[in-house]
C-alpha cells in the first residue's frame, strides 16, 4: 500500500479516536463547559466565596448521589433519601433542643457527638428497613422505598407538628453546643462538609474497586442469579447498599440543619431526583451493573453548578428546570452514541492494521 | 481452496473479514453453502464459526467482503433482512423471551392475526404444537419459556427456526444441551429439510454427530478457513487434526489413586414438580474423596434438578446432605458454597456469568476471599496471578482479561464458568454438563483438570448426556431416569448397553441405592 492512500485513512481513524476520547470524557467536558460558561456570563461566579458556597451545595447532592450509585448498581433504586434527610434533620434538632422526654419528669440529653451518632444510626436504620423489605419480603425497590419515603416524611412532620426546630445552638451545661461546626466550620480553609465528602467519597471509591463487597455490588446488579450461584450473599449486599444510602442521607440531614441551625420537616423534598440525575449523568446504568463513584461526583458537580449558575444569571426557576432536564437527556444520548462510536473506531483501526 | 461454483450453491461468502475491538474474528473467508446438503463447520473455541454465521444471518455486518445469494450480491442490515431472503438461525446462546409463552416466542414478530381482533392465540398454539411435536419435544406451547430447562429451550429455538420455512437454516451448536434421543429426532427432521432442498449449516463440537449428519465440512482456524472436504472422505481424526493441528489428546484416564473417606452423601432427595409428581424422586447417593461419579441420563431425567437441590436452590426440596460426614443444615446456596460445595451450572448465561463484568472479575467472583488482605482489601497481584494461571490452565482464548466476558466465544465463556468454580477450591464439585460447547482440545484439558482435582481429594459429580464421556471419565456411573436413580454401576462392570438400557428404564421399579 502506498503512503498516498494510507494517509487519509490514518487521519480518519485518528479523528474518530479523538471524538471517542472526547465522548469518554463527556462528563468532564460538561463540567468544564458549565464552569466556562458561567464564569463568562455570571458575575462573581469564580470568586472564592461563590466557589465555596457552590461546593457546599454540590456536596449535599453528592452525598446522596453516592449512596444512590451503589443502590442503582445493584439494580435497585432508593426514593426515600430525601425523606431520610428531613427526618434525620428533625432527629438531630429534636435531640439538641428537647432531648428525649422519659414521661415521668426526666429528660435525657445527649452531647453533640452522641446526637450526631444517633442521627446517623437513624439513617442507617431506615436504610436497613428498606433493605429488609426488599430482601426478606421481596418488595420491589421502587415500591419499598416509595413507602418509606412517605413514612419517614410523615414522622418528620409528626415530630414537631410540622413546625421548625429553631436555633440549635445548644446549651453548654448539656454539652450540646458546637453543632454549627458541621455546617459552617472550616478546616484548612475548606468547609467541614467538603472534608467529610472527600473522606466518604474516597472510602466509597475504594470499596467499589478494591474490596469484595464492592465487586459483589456490581455482580448482583449484573446478574443476580449468577451472583447467588457464585456464593455471593446477595441479601447482605443489598442490605449494605441501602444502609449506606441511608447513612449518606443522614449526613446530609445533619449538615443542612447545622448550616441553617434549624431543622425543618420538609427539608430534602425531592432530593432523591437530583441524586438519581447526578448518578445517571456520571455514567451509572439504570439497569444495574455499571457505574463509578468518581463519575457520580462529577455528575453532581455539573448539576449543582448548573443550578447555581443559572440562579446567579437570574434565569427564572422555570427555565432552570427545563435546562436541567435537557442536560440529563443529552448526557444519556451521548452515552449511547459513544458506545456505537467506540465499536466503529476500533473497527476502523483494526481493519487498517490487517 | 474452495470448490468451484456450481448450481447447488445458494449462498457464497467472498473474502469476508470481521473485526471486533481487539481481535480479527474472521479473516478473508470464502465459503459456499449448498442446497439440499448439510454444510458442517468446525473449529476450536473462538475460531470464528459463530461470527461467520452471524454475518450470514444479518446480525453482524462484515467489515470487508461480500455476501452473494444465488449469485447476486446482497447486504443485510438486520436479521429481518436476512429472514426475508430465507435465512434462519438457531443461535448458540439462546435468544428467547423468558416471560412469554413458547408459542409467542415461536411467532414473535410474525404473529398470526385475526384482523383488528388482534393475535389469534389459539391458532398460534396449535401451529406451535405442530412444530414441537415434529421434534418430539414434549413441550406444551402454552408454557412460559423461563420455566423450561435449557435443553427444552433449545428445542423451542429449533422449532422456531424450522417454522420459518427457510431456504438456509443455520444451526449453531443446536445439540449442546440435548441428549441422544432428541438428537436422533432432530437428525430426522434435518433429513426431511435436506430432502426439501434446504441448505443447512451445522456447527457442533460433538464430532460423531458431524460424521453422521454432515455432507460437506469446512474447517476454521483462527478466523481463517483452512480446509474443506466431503464428509464421506474423512474421519474424526482428520477433523481433529485440521482443527487443532495435532491429534486429539486422550481423555485423561483415571490414575490409580486410593479413594478416601466418604466426602459427600445425599440422602433421600425429593423435589416435587409443579405439574405433580416428583422431578427428583428419592435420590440417595454417596461419593468418596477422590472419586469421580458420572451421572448419565436423558433430557428431563432430573440431573440438573438434583444438583440444584444439593445446592439449596429449591426451598421445597426435602432430604439431607452431608459434606465430609457433617450434615449441612443451611438451606441457601451461598452458605452451601461456603461449606465446600461448588456447582458449574448448566445454563451459563443465566446462572454462570455476570455479563456486565470483565473476564477477570467473572473468574474470581466466587473466590474473592482468597485474595483478601486485612479482611477487606483485594490484593491485586495475587488476583492477577490467579487469573493468569486459570487462563493458562484452561486455555481460555482471551485477548485481554479486562474485556467484557460476552466478547468471548461461547466455548470460552464456558471455560470461564468452569474456571470460576475451580478457583473456589471446593471439597465437592458438581458439574452440570461441563463440556457444553467446548472443543475437543479444551475438553481434554477440562477432563485432565477434573482428574487432577480428584487426585487431590475432591469428590466430583458430573452429569453428561455423552456416553463416551461418562465411560471415559467416571469411577462410578449413576444413571438417572425420570427423576429416579435407576442404577449405579462401577466403571469396570459398565457397558454402554447397560447404561443406555438403564436410562430408558425410568418407569420400572428396579432401583439400586448407592452405598
Ligand atoms: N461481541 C464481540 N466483541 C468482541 N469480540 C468478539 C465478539 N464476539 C466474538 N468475538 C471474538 O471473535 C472470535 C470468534 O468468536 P466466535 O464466537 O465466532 O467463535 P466460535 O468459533 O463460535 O467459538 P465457540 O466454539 O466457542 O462457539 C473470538 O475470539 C471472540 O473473542
Ligand atoms: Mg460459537
Amino acid at each position: 500500500m502506498t503512503t498516498a492512500t494510507t494517509t487519509p485513512d490514518a487521519t480518519d481513524v485518528s479523528s474518530g479516536s479523538v471524538l471517542l476520547t472526547l465522548m469518554k470524557l463527556r462528563t468532564f467536558i460538561a463540567l468544564f463547559a458549565v464552569i466556562a460558561f458561567f464564569s463568562i456570563f455570571a458575575p462573581n461566579f469564580l470568586s472564592t466565596a461563590n466557589i465555596i458556597l457552590m461546593s457546599k451545595h454540590v456536596a449535599l447532592n453528592a452525598f446522596l448521589a453516592m449512596g444512590m450509585t451503589f443502590v442503582i448498581i445493584t439494580g435497585g433504586i432508593d426514593l426515600s433519601v430525601g425523606s431520610i434527610v428531613g427526618l434525620c434533620g428533625m432527629v438531630a434538632g429534636g435531640l439538641i433542643l428537647n432531648g428525649i422526654d422519659l414521661q415521668f419528669g426526666f429528660t435525657v440529653y445527649f452531647n453533640i457527638v452522641e446526637v450526631c451518632l444517633i442521627t446517623l444510626a437513624v439513617g442507617v436504620a431506615i436504610g436497613a428497613i428498606n433493605g429488609l423489605l426488599i430482601t426478606k419480603l421481596n418488595v420491589a425497590p421502587f415500591i419499598a422505598t416509595l413507602g418509606t419515603l412517605y413514612v419517614a416524611r410523615g414522622f418528620a412532620l409528626l415530630s414537631s407538628d410540622g413546625q421548625t426546630f429553631p436555633n440549635l445552638v445548644g446549651k453548654p451545661e448539656l454539652a450540646t453546643t458546637g453543632f454549627a461546626f458541621l455546617g459552617s466550620g472550616r478546616v484548612l480553609g475548606l468547609p467541614v462538609s467538603i472534608w467529610i465528602l472527600i473522606v466518604v467519597a474516597l472510602a466509597a471509591a475504594y470499596v467499589a474497586k478494591y474490596t469484595p463487597i464492592g465487586r459483589h455490588i456490581f455482580a448482583v446488579g449484573g446478574n443476580e442469579r449468577a451472583a447467588r450461584m457464585s456464593g455471593i450473599r446477595v441479601d447482605r449486599v443489598k442490605m449494605f447498599v441501602y444502609m449506606f444510602s441511608g447513612f449518606c442521607a443522614a449526613i446530609v440531614g445533619l449538615v443542612i440543619s447545622s448550616e441553617l441551625m434549624a431543622s425543618h420537616p420538609a427539608t430534602g423534598n425531592s432530593f432523591e431526583l437530583n441524586a438519581i440525575a447526578a448518578a445517571v449523568l456520571g455514567g451509572t446504568s439504570m439497569s444495574g451493573g455499571r457505574g463509578t463513584i468518581g463519575g457520580t461526583i462529577i455528575g453532581a458537580f455539573v448539576i449543582g453548578i448548573l443550578s447555581d449558575g443559572l440562579v446567579m444569571m437570574g434565569i427564572s426557576s422555570f427555565w432552570q428546570m427545563v435546562i436541567k432536564g435537557i442536560v440529563i437527556i443529552v448526557a444519556v444520548v451521548v452515552d449511547q452514541a459513544q458506545r456505537r462510536l467506540q465499536q466503529q473506531v476500533t473497527l476502523m483501526q483494526l481493519a487498517k492494521k490487517g | 481452496m474452495f470448490p468451484v461454483e456450481d448450481d447447488t450453491c445458494v449462498l457464497r461468502l467472498e473474502d469476508v473479514t470481521k473485526v471486533y475491538s481487539g481481535i480479527v474474528a474472521v479473516r478473508h473467508a470464502n465459503l459456499a453453502l449448498r442446497r439440499g446438503a448439510v454444510n458442517v463447520l468446525v473449529g476450536e473455541n473462538g475460531a470464528g464459526k459463530s461470527t461467520l454465521m452471524r454475518i450470514i444471518a444479518g446480525v453482524e455486518k462484515p467489515s470487508l467482503g461480500r455476501i452473494l445469494i444465488d449469485g447476486e450480491e446482497v447486504e443485510f442490515h438486520s436479521p429481518a433482512d436476512a429472514q426475508r431472503h430465507g435465512i434462519g438461525m438457531v443461535f448458540q446462546e439462546l435468544n428467547l423471551f423468558g416471560n412469554l409463552s413458547v408459542a409467542e416466542n415461536i411467532f414473535a414478530t410474525r404473529e398470526i392475526m385475526r384482523g383488528v381482533r388482534g393475535i389469534d392465540h389459539r391458532a398460534q398454539v396449535e401451529k406451535a404444537n405442530h412444530f414441537l411435536d415434529k421434534l418430539d419435544a414434549g413441550i406444551n406451547a402454552e408454557t412460559l419459556v423461563e420455566d423450561l430447562p435449557i435443553g427444552q429451550q433449545q428445542l423451542v429455538e429449533i422449532a422456531k427456526a424450522i417454522s420459518l420455512d427457510t431456504r438456509i437454516l443455520i444451526l449453531d451448536e443446536p445439540t449442546s444441551a440435548l441428549s441422544a434421543a432428541e438428537v436422533d429426532v432432530l437428525f430426522k427432521v434435518i433429513g426431511e429439510l435436506k430432502a426439501q432442498g434446504v441448505a443447512i449449516v451445522y456447527i457442533s463440537h460433538r464430532l460423531e454427530e458431524l460424521m453422521r449428519i454432515g455432507d460437506y465440512i469446512t474447517v476454521l482456524r483462527d478466523g481463517q478457513i483452512t480446509g474443506h472436504a466431503m464428509v464421506r472422505d474423512i474421519d474424526t481424526k482428520w477433523i481433529v487434526r485440521s482443527m487443532i493441528g495435532s491429534d486429539a489428546k486422550d481423555f485423561a484416564k483415571s490414575v490409580d489413586h486410593r479413594l478416601g473417606e466418604e466426602m459427600f452423601r445425599a440422602e433421600d432427595i425429593c423435589l416435587p414438580r409443579k405439574t405433580g409428581g416428583l422431578a427428583v424422586d428419592h435420590v440417595s447417593i454417596s461419593v468418596r474423596a477422590g472419586e469421580v461419579l458420572g451421572i448419565y441420563g436423558l433430557m428431563g431425567a432430573g440431573r440438573s434438578e438434583f444438583f440444584e437441590c444439593v445446592m439449596g436452590q429449591h426451598a421445597h426440596a426435602t432430604g439431607s446432605i452431608r459434606v465430609g460426614g457433617v450434615e449441612v443444615a443451611d438451606r441457601d446456596t451461598s452458605r452451601r458454597i461456603r461449606e465446600g460445595m461448588a456447582l458449574i451450572p448448566e445454563d451459563r448465561q443465566r446462572e454462570g456469568l455476570v455479563q456486565a463484568l470483565s473476564i477477570a472479575s467473572n473468574l474470581t467472583l466466587a473466590s474473592l476471599d482468597r485474595f483478601v488482605r486485612f479482611g477487606f482489601h483485594i490484593a491485586g497481584e495475587r488476583e492477577q496471578s490467579a487469573i493468569q494461571s486459570a487462563i493458562r490452565d484452561l486455555a481460555i482464548k482471551a485477548p485481554n482479561p479486562d474485556f467484557e466476558v460476552t466478547s468471548m466465544s461461547g466455548g470460552n465463556q464456558q471455560k470461564v464458568v468452569i474456571g470460576k468454580a475451580l478457583m473456589t477450591e471446593p471439597k465437592v464439585l458438581l458439574m452440570d454438563e461441563p463440556s457444553r460447547g467446548i472443543d475437543v482440545g479444551a475438553k481434554a484439558d477440562v477432563f485432565r483438570t477434573m482428574r487432577r482435582l480428584a487426585g487431590e481429594g475432591l469428590a466430583i459429580l458430573f452429569s453428561t448426556s455423552d456416553l463416551e464421556e461418562v465411560m471415559a471419565l467416571s469411577d462410578r456411573i449413576a444413571v438417572m431416569s425420570n427423576g429416579r436413580l435407576v442404577a449405579v454401576i462401577d466403571r469396570k462392570d459398565a457397558t454402554e448397553e447397560m447404561i443406555v438400557k438403564a436410562s430408558a428404564e425410568g418407569h420400572k421399579t428396579t432401583r439400586e441405592l448407592a452405598q
